[in-house]
């Protein structure tokens, strides 16, 4: 009874997506990101099959993010917008089946762009590559999606919320490369701004999901990637989503309706 | 104004008491899972990545959307910043010199006036302690310098400075000098710059060339300035001089 509570929030959630043609956009996004690799690959003079391989998963990748992070983020104003969080937790169903029904829904939205933007470089890369570019790229979206979740329930409004989304990304994926820049600087002064640098920005990193390691590139490029990569990245995706999942949580719960 | 109020305009956060314990539980959980996955893992560690080859123009003019000079200049900063990659430092003298004149050469495609890729050629990349590198980037400058003589003269002279100085090499100065005296002729370009050959074949006890160089800038015409005419004069009435075995003066 409590799943099928979740399943049909889930659906109605997919189905929003579906009837909203976010699959025709993602669809056509994949086709003329497609059709662009081609083009860049005519006009690189060297390793163009590679330089169209990598600019098409560049290009999908941060596409999918958006998207689905935008996606995300509007749907769930309309439903405040539309008091369809008030009917919901009309009825006797818990918020957090609501918000697990959500974050299914919507999960199950961000696998299936993973797998049609995987379909297209498929044309590129073997499929044992490209598996894991999708699996991976799925928890990424994953990531996104309950994060989304989040950021709208706590700041209740799409700029706010996608700016944050955006922000969190971005750092996430470079969140590495400032650590060693931080760890190795240009000038070592071994004074106590650097060293308090260094701690902010290891301690910035333990909050952070370790995203430069998901959806690498290299694998589709070189063929280097192997499954003992996806357990590192399936667990960070379980950890990270009860951390978020947590969060939204508390801030639905103390939402006076 | 309360932090709640802020966060919820429209309607006031309700207690932390009516959050469910298992929530906070699965909060607490979360956050300590993700601390101690976090230190589980292997810290990052630094490598030095080579310098990749660079894409054509053609599709550097594509990704630049529409905006080459922004662009270029965006290339220009991350190509400079090459050395110094996050948490190593690669030295030039490791760099692949042949990359970077192709990345310089591409940066200077975006933006055929810019002038930044020609200033980092002379004035960074060749002062790496390697004379064969030191020499690949100087005639990179050289034969950018004839694509727009009048603009790039001064790295040209540059060349010049470094050639003769850090690599000691005069022939070489010298054939930069005579290139950037023979092409530089606009009124922007100072007479000085136009007078280095006649220095360097001076300096190179080439007294009869330094006469005839001297010779040929004053019937030329392209030297007007009074001050500069009296300078060559003299040049010209010392090296005569010279070669007449008279002392300089």
């Amino acid at each position: 009874m409590r799943e099928s509570k979740i399943l049909t929030i889930a659906y109605y959630t997919f189905l929003e997506a579906t009837r909203n043609r976010l699959v025709w956009l993602v669809v056509g996004f994949v086709i003329i990101g497609f059709g662009l690799s081609q083009f860049v690959a005519e006009i690189a003079i060297a390793e163009s099959a590679t330089f169209q391989s990598s600019f098409l998963a560049a290009v999908l990748r941060f596409f999918a993010v958006f998207t689905i992070a935008l996606f995300v983020i509007t749907s769930m104003v309309r439903e405040f917008d539309d008091k369809g969080l008030e009917l919901v937790l009309s009825l006797p169903i818990p918020r957090y089946h609501y918000l697990l029904g959500k974050l299914l829904g919507f999960s199950a939205l961000a696998v299936m762009t993973a797998v049609v933007c995987g379909l297209v470089l498929l044309v590129h890369a073997p499929p044992g590559q490209v598996a894991l570019w999708v699996f991976s790229l799925s928890c990424e979206l994953l990531i996104v999606t309950a994060l989304s979740l989040l950021c709208l329930f706590t700041l209740n409004q799409v700029t706010l919320a996608l700016s944050a989304v955006m922000a969190f990304y971005l750092l996430s994926r470079s969140i590495e490369a400032m650590q060693l820049m931080a760890r190795n600087p240009i000038v070592n002064t071994d004074s106590m701004s650097q060293r308090l640098i260094e701690r902010f920005v290891d301690g910035v990193a333990f909050l952070l999901p370790d995203l430069a390691r998901f959806t690498s590139t290299d694998w589709l490029v070189y063929h280097t990637g192997d499954w003992q990569a996806a357990l590192p990245i399936a667990t960070q995706t379980v950890v990270y989503l009860a951390l978020l999942a947590g969060a939204a949580l508390f801030d639905l719960y103390r939402k006076n309706l | 104004m309360k932090l709640s109020n802020f966060w919820y305009p429209q309607t006031r956060a309700r207690s932390v008491k009516f959050v469910p314990i298992p929530v906070l539980v699965l909060l607490a959980a979360g956050l300590v899972a993700q601390l101690s996955w976090h230190a589980s893992r292997p810290a990052p560690s630094a490598s030095a990545a080579d310098l990749p080859a660079p894409p054509s123009l053609d599709a550097l003019r594509l990704s630049a959307l529409g905006d080459p000079v922004a662009a270029s200049r965006m290339l220009m900063l991350w190509l400079q910043a090459y050395d110094n990659q996050p948490g190593v430092s690669i030295p030039f003298r490791n760099l692949d010199y042949a990359r970077v004149a192709n990345w310089l050469d591409r940066i200077l495609g975006l933006d055929p006036r810019g002038q930044y890729p020609l200033i980092a050629a002379s004035r960074i990349y060749a002062l790496v302690n390697d004379p064969e590198r030191q020499r690949y980037i100087l005639d990179f400058v050289y034969r950018k310098f004839f694509e727009d003589p009048n603009r790039r003269w001064p790295w040209l002279a540059h060349a010049a400075i470094v050639a003769k100085h850090t690599l000691g090499d005069l022939p070489l100065a010298l054939e930069y000098a005579k290139a950037l005296s023979d092409n530089a002729t606009g009124p922007g370009v100072p007479n000085w710059a136009r007078d280095m050959a006649v220095v360097i074949l001076e300096e190179m006890g080439e007294l009869e060339a330094a006469t005839v160089m001297a010779g040929y800038l004053l019937e030329s015409g392209r030297v007007t300035a009074p001050h500069e005419r009296r300078y060559l004069m003299e040049k010209l009435e010392a090296l005569k001089r010279r070669q007449a075995g008279a002392q300089p003066e």
